[in-house]
């Protein structure tokens, strides 16, 4: 079923679902930190703390879809490349965008933001200093806990990290404004006097995780400017790079 | 009218191909773009030159034969037209045209402008038939149909076949083109004793034929002389994804 043409399609809009509702989660996961430490290193706790089964079964799940998904784009993309060897001389579009022509760039530079990402703050490979954060703020037994606060605010303190990230979630909005209708399309669950509807629906998605996810490093920023303060200032000012 | 004519030309299959330009004056606004081709050929002729190759028929927007991609727009800029229909008055005057073949591995260029659209003939041939009573003809009013569904069929039976999807697609998808002619037979009650075999068989011909794969640009149905929507396309999946199942669990 899945070496068809539209078998692929479908394993794309399948991984899709998942990757798109994992964003989400992940978003409402991020935006606690604005409750403060205490809420967020005890979400961040909670979620190390869950069965084994459960937390790697779902970090295998998730990966597993990434790299489906990534696979079947590129398998995808060479056979386009052969079914159309010489483009034309003049090439114009009259209906497709800007985030549907460039679905391959953006989800090129998404699957290499997601191994910056994971490096960064959850193998804590590019600043181990990151892993000597401990906290007992948040902890269900005052024992020491990952200081996931502090550890973002070290994180999106540094501008460059912060301005990579938030250009990441844009080139991510894109790439949900097309995706997410397109799931629709794809798996066949979408008629003429749904298509507005869908269209609006996804792109609005798309701009909701684009500011639920630049939120932190834009008030980081912000902060880090003296425009507002909404962290605490005491770890705030203690939170760089080197703890 | 006075034309700046950038046009592809090649001699052959295997012959490699390259643009060639021609002045073309004394065109009238009110000639359709085929004429003014035609017009450009007697030039050629008079002035003892080989003319250009271009797919032609009935020239009046139902046979689907005229086949060029117009300054990047199959069948030219105009929504809803046939390159056969189009008119030279939509063109200004001194404009410079770029006329190409629609290019795609599957539609392998003849010569000049003419490409061998056969792969559709493989896709509409491998939807195979339709169970229905031969001999005298049926009781019109037999099979009950609603109809918005016969009106929806009719939507895609006026697929004419001429490739302007294949053409404008980035791809090379041909899904618009095999959603409509599976479409219009599977929508119908005539349709449903071999829907699942049409559909998977149809999806397998346009597979093997080498077209690309579909990436919702909406570039096609755009692009439509016949303003096909994109629909099918969706219908098209649906039908598909069905009929896998079911052959799945059977």
């Amino acid at each position: 079923m899945f070496s068809t043409s539209l078998g692929k399609k479908y394993l794309m809009a399948l991984t899709g679902i998942v990757l798109i509702g994992f964003v989400f989660v992940h978003m409402a996961g991020n935006l606690q930190i604005l409750a403060g430490q205490e809420q967020i290193n005890k979400y961040a706790h909670d979620l190390q703390s869950l069965p084994w089964f459960v937390l790697w079964g779902s970090r295998i799940f998730l990966l597993a879809c990434v790299i489906l998904h990534a696979w079947t784009a590129f398998a995808l993309v060479s056979e386009n490349r052969k079914a159309r060897p010489r483009p034309n001389e003049v090439e114009v579009t009259k209906k497709a965008g800007w985030s549907s022509l460039y679905m391959g760039l953006t989800g090129t530079i998404l699957l290499s933001f997601i191994v910056f990402h994971l490096l960064h703050f959850t193998i804590r490979l590019i600043f181990p200093e990151y892993n000597e954060l401990k906290t007992t703020v948040g902890s269900p037994d005052d024992s020491e806990i990952q200081d996931v606060y502090k550890m973002v605010l070290a994180g999106f303190r540094l501008e460059g990290v912060s301005v990579f990230y938030v250009v990441s979630m844009f080139l991510l909005c894109r790439h949900l404004s097309h995706g997410v209708s397109s799931v629709f399309q794809s798996l066949g669950i979408r008629s003429e006097s749904w298509r507005g509807r869908l269209e609006v629906a996804s792109e609005a998605y798309a701009w909701l995780v684009f500011i639920g996810f630049s939120i932190v490093p834009v008030a980081v920023l912000a902060q880090e400017s003296g425009i507002f303060s909404l962290f605490d200032a005491a770890v705030f000012s203690s939170a760089s790079l080197l703890p | 009218m006075k034309l700046t004519l950038k046009i592809w030309r090649q001699a052959g299959p295997e012959k490699s191909g390259s643009f060639e330009t021609h002045e073309l004056d004394g065109v009238s606004e009110d000639s359709s773009f085929l004429e003014m081709l035609d017009q450009l050929n007697e030039q050629l002729l008079a002035d003892g030159k080989e003319p250009i190759a271009f797919d032609h028929d009935c020239r009046e927007g139902i046979c689907g034969t005229c086949s060029l991609t117009i300054n990047g727009h199959p069948h030219g800029p105009e929504n809803s037209t046939t390159s056969c229909q189009l008119h030279m008055r939509k063109f200004k005057d001194g404009e410079t045209l770029t006329i190409e073949p629609f290019r795609a591995r599957a539609f392998p260029l003849v010569r000049d402008l003419v490409v061998d659209r056969s792969a559709f003939d493989r896709i509409t041939q491998a939807g195979g038939y339709i169970t229905v009573r031969t001999g005298s003809a049926p009781d019109g009013n037999a099979i009950p149909i609603p109809k918005p569904d016969s009106d929806s069929a009719m939507d895609a039976a006026a697929c004419i076949g001429c490739g302007a999807c294949v053409a404008s697609c980035k791809n090379a998808s041909a899904m618009l083109f095999t959603a409509a002619k599976a479409g219009h037979l599977n929508m119908l009650p005539q349709g449903q004793a071999e829907k699942d075999k049409r559909t998977l068989d149809m999806v397998s011909a346009m597979d093997d034929a080498g077209f690309g794969n579909c990436r919702n640009y909406g570039e096609c149905s755009a692009a439509c002389p016949k303003d096909i929507s994109l629909d099918f396309i969706a219908k098209l999946n649906r039908d598909h994804a069905k009929a896998n199942l079911k052959k799945l669990l059977s």
